[in-house]
């Protein structure tokens, strides 16, 4: 199957795709003693700074921030919009970070007076809504996972990871036993060994084998009583099962370490296995991936973190709890770890999440694990005989395929790709992850791209490859800007307006 | 197949066919048999849009939300303000709503020029030079914030005072288990820290860490911290208001190295909680230590004016177990919202939020300790906050309140002993006021 319909809806069609015309900053908008500003009358005494707070306290000069006028305001930031691909645009295959399209149903979820307008403090007399939301979906994620208990604080995946971390250390402290090491495979994302640091462990990285999967050997030579526990993405980064999942939980649980479960790639295996079934004891979610939390540009995002009944008593509190069928509360853990947010975690994310949840149901998620991987399976396959496919085997979500033979025959690297694909009106793919392969692009196509879509990327993937020369270079031409020079910005920094 | 799954049976068939599959169900025959979830999950079939929007409703319409039933004099880091239509229907513009971090700048000038402007924004009300492009949350900032300076000072102890905000040091804590920072709070005395005048026997802080006005609402004296700060060679942290900026002395003006703070009064509702925005800027010298995302003025090919994520070499895709923080995801499309409500504000804006929130909790202050039996629990200056003892407990008064209307505030605990701490803002009106001191003298006696 070669031919495709053109029509197809995830393709951002036309071009140039978006604003070309550079905006000004709003800094440069700012007309003095202009203002959008109205408040409405108190009715009360027009108290001076002066008489409301001691002289020394009080600033010399005020704050200077753009003034403008509300029409001036809001063309800014639309026209700034018009220069931001999205998913709501057109196809956003970015490996490792399931850009899949966000449910409409979800924002006004979200938007409810009755969510958005409720304080952190307020009792949970008041709030029972609320708790009971949290109650439910944590019970939901518990099921999905396989998982005894969950706390939905940690306000994104790298905090879901220390937040694990932290459990990890918890648990084997209170059983007298100082351990050192986590192992993370060599295909890991970034934040694993970051977070491991931040949780006061060292990192023991285990090679992958000639398959993409954990080397057994490998892993073996380093387990010992001194490791705390493993870190495991699975499917991992290349997209691939670790099918060896029962053996390598046999082997860290056998020296007393745990299980981690990074959950970026949860959405492959939804209703189809379970992290706790493999026997994982920790597992985070990126609601942002998985259960459609829209990325906001980068956050907010969040990651709750489930455990086995073992590590229950440890979890961050208060945890929403059901008290008898139509009460809920409050309770923190009796060897809780402590906090790891300044309330309940980023709130109407899990709002939008649980929306998600009960909108696709038990069906609606296996739904969603079977189109990912049927998805990213066909995007394999049209992709071979013009990309290097360095594990051409069955994958889950996503596939890696690599430009290691374009760059060799043509000099055009993975980024050159990926530059190239913006000019056809698609995201680029996640480029140079996972480190293990040349000249990477992990693409993750998701779920509810459709066949159409998927039809007119790979089109473009192949009419890339096939016209590969040195021109592609100067790619992006129809973009906004065209390359950007990221390494002046680094020497040069300018990081404010008043920088300059 | 689900709601959001595009495929047609026909459709299906066809791909499992071009992969050479006769079912669905193989496509996980690389997972175990024995792994295999038998009989699905364990949660309800999926349901239509409108019956999930009425459970949804359901839910919301149990929460007492704050509005004309039910007036919020609470804070506590968590406030009130106007949230003007011109800024949520901007920010929430779906380019901005569901891209994702800028990773391929070409299609992401809007989102980096955005965040540019931002950290403008936010280094102009610290008084620093310069802001990343947002953290969690006021607790995870101080987190990083600590951080960065035991980073800096090479010395992990770290001075705390109790007028920060006791969510973010019960994170400070919960973090430092596993940095193995030791942590040691510094009581206050009539609503301000008392700094010791020397370290005792333990090692000197890197850190010295204030809340600047602190939980309590009072005004701490910022350059006290930092002469103690200096005193032993640490780095000073404020932990400051942005509201406040509109008529207080910047933190930076002060002294202060590294400020971080509460981005929600500007652009976010009070939402439970979350999702909130934290703010961090620093002095030049530490821009390198910096944590999260930053991002830089550069030029295209074509020598156009361009944004880029920079510094990246010190993020922790890259630095991988070297990395001082392990942020990835942040709060841009938060920060989205901050940056075009500060925008709509202004100059003469951001001093008229400040000033009405200051003369509201003035007129709410005068009113409630005019109630006999209500005493100030501190009386250092405050600024838009302020905290009383009352004749009952807090919890019972807050429930009683809610009967007559109000959200009478956040009730104090621990070392504060107890006690109700009280915030008004520009929203508050002379009625308002009046009718929750009113309330409050009924539900004490």
């Amino acid at each position: 199957m070669t031919t495709t319909t053109p029509a197809a809806g995830g393709k951002a069609s036309s071009a140039p795709i978006m604003g070309r015309d550079a905006e000004p900053t709003i800094f440069e908008l700012s007309v003095p003693d202009r203002t959008a500003w109205t408040f409405r009358d108190q009715g009360l005494p027009e108290w001076s700074a002066e008489d409301l707070v001691p002289a020394e306290h009080l600033a010399e000069a005020p704050v200077a921030l753009p003034e403008v006028s509300e029409r001036d305001l809001v063309a800014h930031y639309t026209r700034l919009s018009h220069r931001q691909y999205s998913v709501d645009l057109g196809a956003y295959p970015l490996g490792s970070c399931t850009m899949k399209y966000n449910p409409k149903l979800c924002d006004d979820a979200a938007s409810l007076a009755g969510f958005t307008n409720v304080h952190p403090t307020a009792p949970a007399s008041m709030t029972q809504g609320w708790i009971e939301l949290l109650v439910a979906l944590g019970d939901a994620l518990c099921e999905v996972t396989g998982m005894h208990a969950v706390t939905l604080q940690p306000p994104a995946g790298a905090a879901g990871e220390l937040t694990g971390l932290l459990l990890m250390r918890a648990f084997h402290e209170a059983n007298g036993d100082a351990r050192r090491k986590v192992i993370i495979p060599d295909s890991a994302h970034g934040t694993n060994p970051a977070s491991v640091t931040l949780g006061g462990y060292e990192t023991v990285t285990v090679p992958s084998d000639e398959r993409g999967l954990v080397d057994l050997d490998a892993l073996r030579t380093v387990l010992d009583t001194d490791v705390a526990g493993i870190m495991l993405t699975n499917p991992n980064t290349l997209g691939l099962f670790e099918e060896d999942i029962a053996e390598i939980a046999a082997m860290v649980h056998e020296v007393g370490g745990l299980l981690y479960y990074d959950g970026a790639n949860l959405n492959a295996i939804l209703g189809v296995t379970r992290p706790g079934d493999m026997g994982f004891d920790i597992v985070h979610m990126n609601l942002h991936k998985t259960f459609a939390v829209p990325h906001g540009g980068g956050g907010p995002g969040a990651g709750p973190v489930a455990v086995s009944e073992r590590l229950a008593d440890y979890l961050p509190g208060p945890l929403p709890v059901r008290i008898d069928d139509d009460t809920f509360g409050w309770a923190t853990p009796p060897a809780s770890i402590g906090r790891m947010h300044g309330w309940h975690g980023n709130a109407l994310a899990l709002v939008r999440a649980y929306a998600y949840l009960l909108a696709n149901g038990s069906d609606g998620l296996r739904h969603v694990a079977e189109a990912a991987v049927l998805n990213a399976n066909w995007i394999r396959t049209r992709l071979r005989g013009s990309y290097d496919i360095p594990f051409d085997r069955p994958n889950m979500h996503e596939c890696v395929v690599s430009a290691s033979t374009l760059r060799k025959e043509h000099g055009v690297r993975a980024a050159d790709v990926a530059k190239r694909l913006l000019e056809e009106g698609f995201h680029a793919p996640t480029v140079y992850f996972p480190l293990i392969v040349d000249e990477a692009l992990m693409i993750e196509p998701t779920e509810t791209e459709s066949l159409q879509t998927l039809g007119a990327l790979a089109d473009a993937l192949i009419a890339i490859a096939e016209g590969a020369s040195a021109a592609d270079h100067d790619a992006p031409r129809l973009t906004p800007v065209g390359r950007v020079d990221e390494a002046r910005a680094a020497r040069h920094l300018i990081a404010t307006w008043d920088a300059r | 197949m689900g709601h959001y799954v595009p495929h047609t049976d026909a459709e299906i068939d066809e791909m499992l066919r071009f992969l050479g599959l006769a079912s669905l169900d193989e496509l996980f025959a690389v997972v175990p048999e024995a792994l295999r979830l038998a009989g699905g999950l364990d949660i309800a079939q999926g349901a239509s849009e409108f019956d999930v929007l009425d459970e949804m409703a359901r839910l919301a319409a149990v929460n007492d939300a704050c509005g004309p039933d039910l007036v919020c004099f609470a804070g506590a880091g968590a406030y009130d303000h106007e949230l003007p239509s011109a800024v949520q229907r901007t920010a929430f513009r779906s380019e901005f709503v569901t891209a994702y971090t800028p990773y391929q700048p070409e299609v992401a000038q809007g989102v980096l020029q955005v965040l540019f402007e931002y950290q403008t924004l936010i280094a102009r009300l610290t008084g620093l030079d310069v802001a990343n492009a947002s953290l969690y949350d006021g607790a995870t900032a101080c987190v990083e914030a600590v951080n960065l300076a035991v980073a800096a000072t090479g010395r992990s102890t770290v001075w705390v005072s109790q007028g920060v905000h006791p969510n973010w040091r019960a994170t400070m804590a919960t973090y430092a288990r596993g940095t193995g920072h030791h942590l040691v709070e510094q009581p206050l005395l009539d609503g301000v820290t008392q700094w010791p005048t020397d370290a005792g026997e333990v090692e000197a802080p890197g850190a010295v860490v204030l809340q600047y006005p602190n939980f309590l609402g009072c005004i701490e004296d910022v350059a006290e911290a930092r002469r103690t700060a200096d005193l032993h060679g640490a780095l000073l942290v404020v932990a400051f208001d942005p509201v406040a900026a509109g008529m207080l002395r910047t933190p930076g003006s002060l002294g202060a190295d590294v400020v971080v703070g509460e981005g929600q009064p500007f652009g976010t509702p009070l939402s439970f909680g979350g999702p909130y925005l934290g703010l961090l800027a620093v002095r030049q010298e530490h821009v390198r230590r910096i944590p999260g995302r930053l991002v830089g003025e550069t030029l295209d090919v074509e020598g156009r004016r361009a944004y880029v994520t920079t510094l990246r070499t010190r993020e922790q895709d890259i630095r991988r177990e070297k990395a001082s923080s392990n942020i990835c995801t942040n709060q841009t499309l938060i920060a989205v919202c901050c940056a075009i409500q500060l925008s709509w504000l202004g100059t003469s804006g951001l001093r008229q939020v400040a000033l009405r929130s200051a003369r509201a909790t003035r007129a709410t202050r005068e009113a409630v300790l005019a109630i006999d039996g209500i005493d100030p629990v501190a009386n250092a200056p405050t600024f838009r906050e302020f905290a009383v003892r009352l004749p009952l407990p807090a919890e019972t008064v807050v429930e009683r309140m809610a009967e007559h209307g109000y959200l009478a505030g956040a009730p104090l605990a621990g070392e504060y002993g107890p006690g109700l701490l009280i915030a008004a803002t520009e929203r508050r009106t002379a009625a308002q006021i009046d009718g929750y001191a009113s309330a409050l003298e009924k539900v004490i006696r």
